[in-house]
């Protein structure tokens, strides 16, 4: 493994093939909720898949409306969670619906996931999960039960990959703004 | 309204005791455990008892159970299962999310912590040691009359001078910043917070989502009662002195350099208020010691370092829910203090405190899973806590400073976790509850 690319160089992509399960058994990291899902060169993330309880589709759409709205009104509504990007779909397997959630992010879930179920009930989000079959209704309550049910549908992945391998989102912005303020020092030099 | 009648003192008040004792206890047999129960409480304090005579009473007594105790006592189990998941695994069990590794490790841990027979704890605090002793030779006489109890350790508290102010071996005050509950009768010092609502550290109470969370069962078990992890950590007081010298060339270069471990200055005085130069008039006055925020007045850690102890800790106005993740605490110093200009002599000494909250995984283990430990908290890459956090020697520690900041690369480890559990806190009926358990259920 020695020519593994280190964890900090941002300028060599990166692969990381995973093992069945989604957990290098050798090197499991105990979290609150349990193991973690290990950090790859595209960081760390989850990919949801649940049934939708069916007749209940047009509320996605109307909870996509809402997090747009929130998002807008308050654009650091989302930043406790430490995100680069979020995916919503909807597909059918075999006439039924289903609902995929994918998010890509700094740290493991189980640091904030707490926050993320506060989150999640000021954004509304709460609306479309209650949507999905097998979702506890007492979630608002019982954190557990809220992280019990992510857990069990999450689909890991079984290889992942990053063009600039472990960087941070709050990395990226930082080296935005240095650019932003170099374009704007030259401006100044005119 | 809060039933200060039935909430045993020690979540609320503070007693004014200068020394105290722990006992850590094991239960052979239910009914001489119950026994023992039955005896000792009849010394527990509630809130409304300890506040009416505080000014007469020389000792204050609180008991607490592991969840391995409660099933000793004789706990059917359908109750012992409505436990929070954390607290059935106890704190051993959590000890690598909690980075109790290494040297912390639980194999390392002394007095008989670590084991599945640890079942209750009494903690004694006391107006001085002559009536410490008195307590102590009272307990042994109970314990030698209640079939099957056994002490497994105890530890004694001392606390170091000088003693008008609470402050740990390293010299850093202390009790600077503790939460106030809503209705408990006491007004949030300048800067500490708006009052919290009961529920984040009673069971039975809405707390700050505004619901009663689920709590164990039978009702009459959990109301009024709490959860408290216990942390015994030894002071390594010799080093940290070391660590200051070798990197502070004069007396006020080295008050600077613990002053940015702390973030505020041993004198209690904040860095944000006063970065530059110490301030013991500020430290000591609650008014103001506390009056500050970290996004407004210090976003850099110019100040505050941002990996050092008090950023981590209480992060203030830069993390989320910050009222979901507050925890009381209480406890003392233990061993003698280290003269100052000693060598290292080897006495262990060190602090020996309970984090008390309703919710042990959301606010004592989140704490020291996200806070202390978390090697990348605020982007810093490779640190962790640099008073209480897992050090082993290949961490940094980073100073921000204009131009450039100050690297310390290889931070020793100034405290080692020499001992640990997770308690059930009962309120006063519980305890009756629990001694009158039949040894049939």
């Amino acid at each position: 493994m020695s020519d593994a690319p280190k964890q900090n160089d941002w300028s060599k992509p990166a692969a990381m093939a995973i093992p069945e399960g989604g957990y290098f058994k050798d090197k499991i990291e105990q979290g609150r909720y349990g193991p973690i899902f290990p950090k790859t060169p595209a960081c760390y993330g989850f990919s949801i898949i649940a049934k939708i309880i069916p007749g209940r589709e047009p509320n996605f759409y109307e909870y996509a409306r809402n997090i747009e709205k929130a998002v807008a009104g308050q654009p650091d509504c989302l930043a406790v969670l430490k995100l680069h990007y979020l995916r919503w779909n909807l597909f059918k397997i075999k006439g039924d619906n289903y609902f995929q959630y994918m998010g890509i992010f700094d740290t493991d879930f189980d640091k904030y996931t707490e926050d993320a179920v506060a989150i999640f009930a000021a954004t509304g989000l709460n609306t479309v999960f209650e949507n999905l079959e097998g979702f506890p209704k007492d979630w608002k309550t019982n954190a557990p039960a809220f992280i019990k049910f992510v857990r069990d549908h999450h689909c890991p992945s079984f290889l992942e990959y990053g063009e600039y391998p472990y960087v941070s989102a709050e990395e990226i912005k930082k080296a935005l703004k240095l650019k932003a303020a170099f374009s704007d020092m030259l401006d100044q030099m005119q | 309204m809060l039933e200060f009648d039935d909430i045993q003192y020690i979540l609320l008040t503070r007693a004014p005791a200068i020394t105290g004792r722990y006992e850590f206890l094991s239960f052979r047999n239910a009914a001489g455990g119950r026994a023992w129960l039955a005896a000792v409480l009849e010394t527990v304090h509630s809130v409304e008892q300890a506040r009416a005579s505080v000014q007469k009473d020389n000792r204050w007594v609180s008991v607490a159970f592991t969840w391995n105790g409660l099933r000793a006592l004789g706990m059917d189990e359908a109750s012992l299962a409505t436990f929070p998941e954390e607290f059935k695994q106890g704190m051993v069990a959590r000890a690598e999310m909690l980075g109790d590794t290494g040297a912390n490790h639980p194999q390392n841990w002394v007095g008989g912590l670590a084991g599945p027979e640890l079942h209750a704890l009494v903690i004694l605090f006391a107006r001085d040691t002559q009536e410490r002793q008195r307590c102590e030779a009272e307990h042994k006489r109970l314990v030698a009359r209640c079939a099957g109890v056994e002490v497994l350790s105890s530890l004694d508290l001392e606390a170091t001078p000088p003693f008008e102010y609470a402050h740990d071996h390293f010299g850093y005050r202390d009790r600077l910043s503790q939460p106030v509950i809503e209705g408990a009768g006491e007004e949030p010092t300048p800067g500490s917070g708006g009052p919290l609502k009961p529920g984040e550290f009673i069971l039975g109470y809405p707390d700050e989502e505004g619901v009663i969370a689920n709590s164990p069962q039978p009702e009459i078990l959990a109301r009024n009662g709490s959860y408290m992890a216990y942390r015994c950590l030894q002071e390594h007081v010799g080093a940290f002195r070391d660590f200051l010298r070798e990197h502070g060339k004069t007396p006020e270069e080295q008050e600077l350099m613990a002053a940015k471990l702390m973030g505020r200055w041993r004198s209690g005085a904040p860095l944000v208020l006063t970065p530059d130069k110490d301030d013991p008039a500020l430290g000591a006055d609650p008014q103001r010691n506390n009056d500050f925020n970290y996004k407004q007045m210090d976003p850099h850690g110019y100040a505050v370092p941002l990996g050092s102890h008090i950023r981590r800790m209480n992060p203030r106005d830069t993390a989320a829910n910050m009222k979901r993740r507050r925890m009381i605490r209480r406890g003392g110093t233990y061993g003698p203090p280290l003269p100052e200009e000693a060598p290292e002599d080897g006495i262990e000494r060190g602090i020996a405190a309970f984090i008390i909250c309703a919710s042990l995984i959301r606010q004592f283990e989140f704490a020291q899973n996200v806070w202390v430990n978390d090697r990348n908290f605020h982007e810093l890459g490779n640190e962790r806590d640099p008073v209480c956090g897992n050090q082993d020697g290949t961490l940094e520690y980073k100073i921000p400073k204009r131009p450039i900041r100050k690297k310390i690369t290889g931070l020793p480890a100034f405290t080692s976790v020499r001992g640990g559990a997770y308690f059930f806190l009962p309120g006063l009926k519980a305890l009756r509850y629990l001694a009158s358990l039949g040894d049939t259920r």
